[in-house]
């Protein structure tokens, strides 16, 4: 096997699932498999950013409920967000009594919590991890953006940032879905400096990460029933394909992106959804049940993530990008 | 690779990327702003009218008592969670007239409440409407400057 892929010869398992989803992100293709359908995006908080916290905790929680294990059975919680210090993540660790890891990854952070997870428990370090992340559109938007009620036009290269959170318990053994293989990304940097552009950003960095997955398990595009980004959004996808045809590989045929799919009606959404719970919700909901149902047999999870701060953008700085990817199959 | 090395950066990438642009809707932006920022002013011009008939104003206080209502409808509306809305379509017409100016301090001041009225709410307000200010206020004193100047060698 190649320098930056893992495969993993215990082959971890992903047992369950848990997953919370916003009232605009329900009404799409993950309404029907969601846990939980938050019909108020506060989530009966004051702030949004406690909202976004006790989501990551009730996906936490429920992918323990569902995985019939106990809370005091999980070894280890993997997790991040894309607030800053990842509040969310850390906060929401407070109300568990078992380690925790912080990873960022903005919004490649979902593969990036199961590739590590998935590492440690086939080192056998630990039995049961806890993986998940989450975003919310509405501490997103006032992170990186302007204020909420602030009437500015948003252009049409702009996506969406999900709100939503979903996390997955992953152990040594129990059920016949695999974490089976791991490539770590390498952080890539085309010169995009168009903040409101991150699809081109970020597709170079899933490409780049898709070839060296497939040239490094020396397999080809087709092995994998569907190839799945994370939050290119439509003009992104399109990139991908793009990029990847140039090199002689054709993904063409089995590419999804969760971010063009998560939302059914464009309005304000343009290129689709975008932040680390849009990869979280449409895995652990959707795919996960795919997956389960033997409808889908092999997965390429590739979760993408703009490596910008507000202050890197501010000072002309163009956008790090970087792509994890995970290999997910049945047997 | 940071912004200082950007000539080691994909020209080609970026072009490419250029090409996918959606075109600028211009007719149809322009239209919308022209109507919307048109209204407004037609609401100030009506506000100015009743004031000086029912009230008797004249002048700056005229002027004056115009903007203070224009200022409570954006300000009034930003909190009702109408006016990013208008914005959203009418783009630059409901950003320039003083009710967007309004909406650009009531706004943050609405979103950083929650970390207090010191800190939050009152430090964060000109968080959008800072510039505007500093640099009109730049704007005029320099204006005010040239304008003494020239009216010393008898220009103006």
């Amino acid at each position: 096997m190649g320098l930056h892929t893992v495969t993993f010869k215990n082959k971890p398992c992903i047992i369950s699932t848990g997953t919370i989803a916003g009232p605009k992100e329900v009404q799409g293709i993950i309404g029907k498999y969601v846990d939980m359908a938050l019909q108020d995006d506060t989530f009966g908080e004051d702030t949004y950013e406690k909202a976004e916290c006790k989501m990551l905790s009730y996906a936490i929680n429920r992918a323990i409920e569902n995985s019939k294990f106990k809370r005091a059975d999980i070894d280890l919680m993997v997790s991040g967000d894309l607030l800053n210090q990842i509040i969310s993540a850390s906060f929401a660790a407070r109300d568990f009594d078992f380690p925790f890891v912080g990873v960022y990854g903005a919004c490649s952070t979902m593969s990036e919590a199961f590739a590590l997870s998935a590492a440690l428990i086939d080192a056998g370090y630990f039995k049961r991890i806890v993986a998940a992340t989450g975003s919310h559109f509405s501490s997103a938007e006032r992170q990186y953006r302007y204020p909420l009620e602030q009437g500015t036009t948003r252009p049409p290269q702009s996506q969406w940032t999900v709100t939503a959170a979903g996390g997955a318990v992953i152990a040594d053994k129990g059920s016949n879905i695999h974490i089976t293989s791991a490539t770590f990304g390498k952080v890539v940097d085309f010169g995009v400096t168009d903040v409101n552009n991150m699809g081109a950003a970020m597709a170079p960095a899933a490409c780049s990460t898709i070839l060296r997955h497939l040239q490094e398990r020396k397999i080809e595009p087709e092995y994998y029933d569907l190839i799945v980004t994370g939050d290119l959004g439509a003009l992104g996808s399109r990139i991908v394909k793009d990029l990847t045809w140039e090199k002689g590989v054709d993904i063409s045929a089995n590419h999804i992106d969760c971010g063009e799919i998560i939302y059914k009606v464009i309005e304000d959404e343009f290129q689709g959804g975008s932040g680390a719970g849009c990869s979280a919700v449409v895995f652990n909901s959707y795919l996960h049940n795919e997956l389960k149902s033997g409808k889908l047999k092999k997965i390429l999870l590739v979760a993408t993530g703009a490596l910008l701060s507000t202050v890197s953008s501010g000072q002309g700085e163009s956008i790090p990008c970087i792509a994890h990817a995970v290999s997910i199959e049945r047997e | 690779m940071t912004g200082k090395h950007k000539e080691n950066f994909n020209q080609n990438y970026l072009n490419y990327v250029n090409s996918f642009d959606p075109p600028t809707k211009h007719f149809k932006n322009c239209f919308r702003a022209f109507m919307v920022g048109g209204l407004i002013c037609c609401i100030g011009q009506f506000l100015r009218y009743m004031l000086e008939r029912l009230f008797g104003l004249s002048g700056d206080v005229l002027a004056g008592t115009v903007s203070i209502f224009l200022i409570f409808l954006g300000t009034f509306l930003t909190g009702l969670g109408v006016y990013d809305r208008i914005g959203r379509n009418a783009g630059a017409g409901s950003i320039v007239p003083i009710t967007g100016f309004a909406n650009s301090v009531a706004s943050p001041a609405m979103e950083f409440k929650t970390e207090g009225f010191i800190y939050g709410l009152a430090a964060k307000m000109f968080i959008v409407a800072g510039p505007i200010i500093v640099y009109g206020v730049l704007v005029g004193a320099t204006t005010g400057i040239v304008y003494y100047i020239l009216g010393l060698f008898g220009v103006v």
